[in-house]
């Protein structure tokens, strides 16, 4: 528990990152720094979006599995590191 | 030879059923080869014939039905809970979020995630991976390539059909004057009592990101045949309708007008063109139609115009010998000075400020054979001015008169629009009644449009450039108006331009100047000769000359002008041949010719090309007079 505790706040405290989100296979956000609304726009539009990726990279290939997602965009990085269970969701601001 | 069959039957035997029987064939001519004939022949050996196995294909287009979609909203609503926890209470979703904090799995999940995580996020602190290296070399370069490769072209990006059952022309459009996203369209059918009974008034403003329904809707007494943004202010329109009154609109009060003119006051014809005017009240305009006045207005106050001019070339304020007009044009840069298009060809430029009415119409300019359908000054140097009429386009200049001093080739039809680019000095556009765009650049190609698209099959009406010079819309027959792109190789201006533009608008301006200044010469010479003739000819009258005698002295005279002519010639062939051999000696000496050879001559020449000869003699041609030296 304070391990996890631990690596969000390291996680956090690199340059740059606006926000941590943890959801589960469902999309419900475990645990988040930014604010109720925000979090579950991001949950809810992330988790599909993760889904259709995982499914695309698969029928490409079936041996393959996504390992890591990244979304920049013009003002921030979304980062996703999906697992079976659980999704880690960073939102950082790129170093320019 | 003839083969003739001779078919009898008896006239008894007519109209009798017919009995088809079957027999074996008769054989009724042979015809046997000819071996004669065939000397007559050539036996072709070899033969050349073209064979081809492949598949027959066929053509076909497809057009899908058009797509109409409009804009929705969802609502989100949080889902995903398990049953037995409601997600409005905040209590439940705690003990839920706190009981998974505690599974084994996540802590493991998590901090698996968590190293992966650090590292790209260290790797995104580290190096900007997207940073543009070399960004302004890659703008040159790209500048360069564009300048060389890019074909100019347009393409079509949205198209607004009108959506009425009854098509109207799309006769004027207009852009609204900031951000320019909104396109209104006046519709209205310009044939003369054409109109079907059942025709909407309506004229629409589009947004161009939305071509399935217009954003307003503007109701008109009678349909609108041109229609105007307000440059200053952009929520006011005028139109001006088919039944000669004019409207104002404010787009924040709806589709019906503000106030409309007095119908005793307005213009008698449909009013073809209306223009803001510039003022400190940005309530001024002025409008003109084809009965022949030119109508001031102030919007505030549209019982009544401020002030009228009738398009009277004697200056005698008479409507019955008035031109009529068809357009109009302004420039905010010189407010004093207007002119109109008149239908019939002319060109009048006037004074706004003139005190007396007869003073207002400064001149003309004359050269097209049709009603001139735009007239626009060149942005840039206002000096020039574009006018569309007939068959072609013209460009003028204010100080020349008698004709235009650029102008293109005679089209196979009927151009209806044109207007500048407001981006390129030398660059305008036109449209025709094939249903053409044509993009002219007078620096890069005079003779041809630098880029022509066929944009419909049906007459396009009506032409007009955004502010950027990127965008164009042009209104067609069935009320379409077609909103294209044009390449940036015609829409950012190149190196030089302006003073290209300049340099060969005043070359153009200088040549009318010197065939003007010759005309008047020849004109002048003409008269005199005239005189002298007619004075020569009262002298000879006195003494009884008969016409043989005339006819007589005419031949004597062009008879001596020939052989003087020939004298000249031969004397010519002398000169050259002396000049010739001078020339060759220098050509062995040191491989190079001088003008000055040339000259001593005396060779009437049109054309001479000495090349710097190396080594061997290449092309030398002399043209001369029908004599021609080649080696």
């Amino acid at each position: 528990m304070a391990e996890v505790e631990e690596t969000l706040k390291r996680i956090q405290s690199q340059k740059g990152v606006q926000g941590i989100i943890i959801i589960n296979a469902e999309g419900i956000p475990i645990k988040s720094t930014l604010d109720n609304s925000s979090t579950v726009q991001y949950a809810g539009l992330l988790h599909q979006l993760v889904m259709k990726t995982r499914s695309t990279v698969r029928d490409l290939d079936p041996q393959n599995d996504l390992t890591f997602l990244r979304v920049r965009s013009k003002k921030n990085e979304i980062m996703i590191a999906p697992d079976k269970d659980y999704f880690l969701i960073v939102i950082q601001n790129p170093s320019d | 030879m003839e083969i003739v069959y001779v078919y009898v039957k008896k006239r008894s035997e007519f109209g009798r059923p017919c009995y088809f029987s079957d027999r074996p064939a008769e054989l009724h001519a042979d015809l046997l080869p000819d071996a004669a004939l065939a000397a007559t022949f050539l036996a072709r050996d070899p033969c050349d014939v073209g064979a081809q196995c492949a598949p027959d294909v066929s053509e076909h287009e497809v057009n899908t039905e058009r797509f109409e979609s409009e804009s929705r909203g969802i609502n989100h609503v949080e889902g995903g809970w398990p049953k037995d926890v409601n997600p409005q209470e905040m209590e439940q979703t705690i003990r839920f979020r706190k009981k998974v904090e505690k599974d084994e799995n996540y802590m493991n999940t998590i901090m698996q995630l968590g190293t992966l995580m650090e590292h790209s996020i260290k790797q995104n602190n580290a190096i900007d991976i997207y940073q543009e290296y070399f960004e302004e070399e890659d703008e040159e370069d790209e500048e360069e390539v564009t300048d060389a490769k890019e074909q100019p072209a347009a393409k079509t990006i949205n198209v607004f059909r009108d959506p009425n059952e009854v098509k109207r022309t799309a006769s004027s459009l207009s852009w609204h004057p900031d951000g320019n996203h909104k396109l209104a369209v006046a519709y209205s059918c310009l044939e003369f009592q054409r109109a079907p009974k059942d025709m909407s008034f309506d004229s629409y403003i589009w947004d161009i990101e939305n071509p399935n329904r217009p954003e307003l809707t503007l109701k008109p007494v009678s349909p609108l045949v041109s229609l105007e943004y307000n440059p200053k202010d952009s929520h006011i329109l005028l139109g001006g309708s088919y039944n000669g009154q004019i409207a104002y609109w404010d787009t924040r009060k709806g589709g019906q007008p503000v106030e409309m003119s007095a119908i005793e006051h307005s213009h008698r014809d449909p009013v073809y063109k209306v223009i803001w005017l510039q003022s400190k009240t940005g309530t001024d305009a002025f409008s003109t139609s084809t009965d022949g006045q030119v109508l001031w207005w102030d919007i505030r106050k549209m019982s009544e115009p401020t002030e009228r001019l009738v398009l009277d070339l004697s200056r005698k304020e008479n409507l019955e010998n008035a031109l009529t007009a068809v357009s109009l044009e302004f420039e905010p840069t010189m407010p004093t000075k207007f002119m109109v298009g008149t239908e019939q060809g002319l060109v009048v430029s006037c004074n706004r400020k003139a005190k007396t009415p007869a003073e207002k119409i400064v001149c003309t300019y004359s050269g097209h054979h049709g009603p001139i359908y735009a007239l626009q000054r060149n942005p840039f140097f206002p000096k020039y001015f574009l006018t569309v009429a007939d068959w072609t386009a013209r460009i003028w200049s204010e100080d020349i008169k008698e004709s235009s001093i650029m102008w293109t080739k005679y089209h196979m039809a009927y151009l209806m629009d044109g207007c500048w680019s407001p981006v390129r000095p030398s660059v305008f556009f036109t449209v025709k009644m094939d249903g053409t765009l044509d993009a002219w650049d007078f620096l890069f190609k005079r003779n041809d449009p630098t880029l022509s698209v066929k944009v419909c099959d049906e007459a396009l009406c009506s032409l007009r450039v955004q502010d950027n010079g990127r965008l164009l819309a042009c209104g067609s027959q069935l009320g379409t108006a077609t909103l294209l792109e044009i390449s940036p190789g015609l829409c950012t201006m190149q190196r030089n331009e302006k003073t290209l533009a300049t340099a060969m608008a005043e070359r153009e301006a200088k040549r009318e100047k010197i065939l003007e200044a010759r005309q008047r010469e020849m004109r002048l010479k003409e008269r005199s000769r005239s005189e002298q003739s007619k004075e020569d000819e009262s002298r000879e009258l006195d003494g009884e000359v008969t016409t043989e005698d005339l006819v007589a002295r005419a031949e004597k005279d062009f008879f001596q002008i020939v052989e003087a002519e020939l004298k000249k010639m031969e004397k010519d062939k002398e000169d050259e041949k002396v000049g010739w051999k001078m020339c060759c000696k220098l050509l062995d000496q040191n491989h190079t010719l001088n003008l000055t050879v040339v000259s001593l001559a005396e060779l009437r020449s049109t054309s001479l090309f000495w090349h710097h000869l190396v080594g061997q003699v290449s092309m030398v041609t002399l043209d001369l007079n029908e004599l021609r030296w080649s080696h």
